[in-house]
């Protein structure tokens, strides 16, 4: 896109500037229109399962739902509790939604089609998905208020906790792809059994590193707190969880990071595991589908599968939460590590056994 | 140019968000003012061209020590008063301190000017066109590998330190066996008895 900018007149650093803005652009504005009608699938989703109707009032099949919700909360007035820490309180819920955004720099669409092509790129994701336990642990302090401050310190523990695993699930994808950078890591997904007639993209078909994708949905499930990990919001103990005291926009920056962060969780379950921008198989005609609906596709249908956890587990008890991201996913993923990385040094440097 | 604005907005903020850490009054807002300072030295350090040292500070500090400190704070009472008491008596130490900091930063500079120490010639230095991770990565597993595997035993040491010093075991709680939970079936928990009439139950 620079040399786009370059051809229209503008010296090669106004164009890389304006060229990355429309790229921001680009991207930030269809997410954001894309978590308006997640919300709206994921309310339609979940009312299907549990034999009701769900939004169909409001535009054609209640399509324009989340706009009109989107609006109600935009006319609220702004209450800030006069016990809050008033710089922080207004602070918390931009920084939720700002580190929402700021992931999907690295997110390759397709060949080429990626904001920031980074070295770094999947460093990038878990520093930015470690920053966004800030917006909850400040909402929680400095709303000055007890349930949101449980909720808050839940939240934290919780985050930390599964990051630790997806993290060496990251590790066990990056020994294999042998690169941090995204696009690299969905290329190196191309054929993964090696067989001529059955073609097969995604490292999620990998034996060795498909229990390690089950363990990165789950804790993306747990990471974005969505049900059965849905601890930070459990409305019977605590309230509304950590945004009890916001109203209007600033509740409204918390719903929409959070969903958000849902469909950037899909995506990189997508992107990780299930080949990306490729299509299932590596067959020439599939590629004339354009990359981004395969991906599009994939990460519609992971978000299809949170849905359905939402709609059907019942929430879990947080000490079970702590032991089953320390005690078992832990344990799992740096055992896999080690097949990983053993296998590796066998069958791909060479090393005697 | 850009490179310019950049390191002087991402300096200019350290010093100052470095010296907010010990200026405010509240110790949380202390907290957040060193996370702005991890933050804004992870791009310095991408500005230099470690990308994989800035992202490793951002997720090993941002992302985990500093969420520990601000947890630990959040959770305190401190008493402000208290803590100011002592200010008159630990000031000697904390001049000694000051000048000791003041002329290490002195030495250093004067050293920088006298030239560097010819100790990088001694690595063969690296293509640019290898992103660090790698150059790292290479010389940790081969030159540096017995020093990096120490380093990873010392922290294993510590790790368990931490866990014996910390540890106690607790007498008298009920503790959950989730294999036996999940292993247990209705028929070792549900028993049919046909009661006769006018007996009390035998359980």
């Amino acid at each position: 896109m620079t040399s786009f900018f370059q051809s229209l007149g503008l010296s090669f650093e106004g164009a890389w500037a304006v060229s990355t803005i429309a790229g921001i652009l680009l991207i930030a504005f269809p997410v954001m229109l894309a978590v308006a009608m997640i919300i709206y699938a994921d309310r339609k989703i979940w009312a299907a399962m549990a034999l009701r109707r769900g939004p169909n009032v409001v535009g054609p099949f209640g399509l324009l739902q989340s706009f009109a919700d989107g609006l109600k909360v935009f006319l609220q007035e702004t209450i800030i509790p006069t016990g809050a820490n008033k710089g922080l309180f207004l602070l918390a819920p931009i920084i939720t939604f700002t580190v929402a955004l700021i992931v999907w720099a690295v997110v390759p669409f397709d060949v080429g089609v990626v904001l920031a092509d980074i070295n770094v790129g999947l460093l990038y994701v878990l520093a930015a998905s470690s920053l966004g336990v800030y917006g909850v642990i400040l909402a929680g302090w400095a709303s000055n208020s007890k349930y949101p401050f449980y909720s808050a310190i839940r939240a934290a523990a919780q985050m930390v906790s599964y990051e630790v695993a997806i993290g060496f699930v990251l590790v066990s994808i990056v020994l294999w792809a042998g690169s941090f950078n995204l696009t690299t890591i969905v290329e190196a997904q191309k054929n993964v059994w090696g067989l001529s007639f059955l073609p097969i993209n995604g490292f999620g078909f990998n034996p060795l590193l498909f229990p390690m994708a089950v363990v990165f949905f789950i804790s993306a499930l747990a990471e974005t707190a969505r049900a059965p990990f849905d601890l930070t919001e459990a409305e019977s103990e605590l309230v509304a969880g950590y945004q009890t005291e916001y109203s209007s926009m600033a509740f409204a920056l918390y719903w929409l990071g959070e969903y958000a962060n849902v469909i950037l969780m899909c995506m990189l379950n997508a992107v990780l595991f299930w080949g990306g921008y490729l299509p299932p198989f590596d067959w020439a005609p599939l590629y004339m589908v354009p990359g981004i609906i395969w991906l599009f596709a994939k990460a519609f249908f992971f978000f299809f599968l949170f849905s359905w956890v939402k709609a059907t587990v019942p929430r879990y008890r947080y000490d079970q939460l702590m032991r089953l991201g320390w005690k078992v996913f832990l344990p799992l993923s740096l055992t896999f590590v080690f097949l990983v990385s053993g296998f590796l040094m066998l069958t791909r440097y060479g090393v005697p056994a | 140019m850009i490179q310019a604005v950049a390191f002087y907005l991402f300096a200019a903020i350290v010093v100052l968000s470095a010296a907010m850490v010990i200026t405010a009054r509240n110790p949380v807002h202390s907290v957040l003012w060193l996370i702005l300072a991890f933050f804004n030295a992870a791009g310095l350090m991408v500005l230099v061209g470690a990308e994989f040292i800035a992202m490793l500070l951002v997720i090993v500090y941002v992302g985990a020590v500093a969420v520990l400190f601000l947890f630990v704070v959040m959770m305190l009472d401190i008493d402000f008063a208290e803590l100011r008491a002592g200010f008159v008596k630990y000031l000697p130490i904390g001049v000694v301190l000051a000048v000791g900091l003041a002329a290490e930063i002195l030495i250093g500079v004067g050293a920088w000017s006298a030239g560097g120490i010819e100790l990088s010639t001694r690595i063969a230095p690296i293509d640019a066109a290898v992103p660090n991770i790698e150059a790292i990565g290479r010389l940790l597993y081969t030159r540096y590998l017995l020093v990096f595997e120490g380093a990873g035993l010392v922290l294993l040491v510590a790790m368990i330190g931490a866990i014996v010093l910390t540890h106690r075991e607790r007498t008298g709680v009920i503790k959950q066996n989730i294999a036996r939970q999940v292993a247990r079936r209705s028929k070792d928990a549900i028993r049919k008895v046909n009661q006769p009439v006018g007996q009390g139950v035998e359980l």
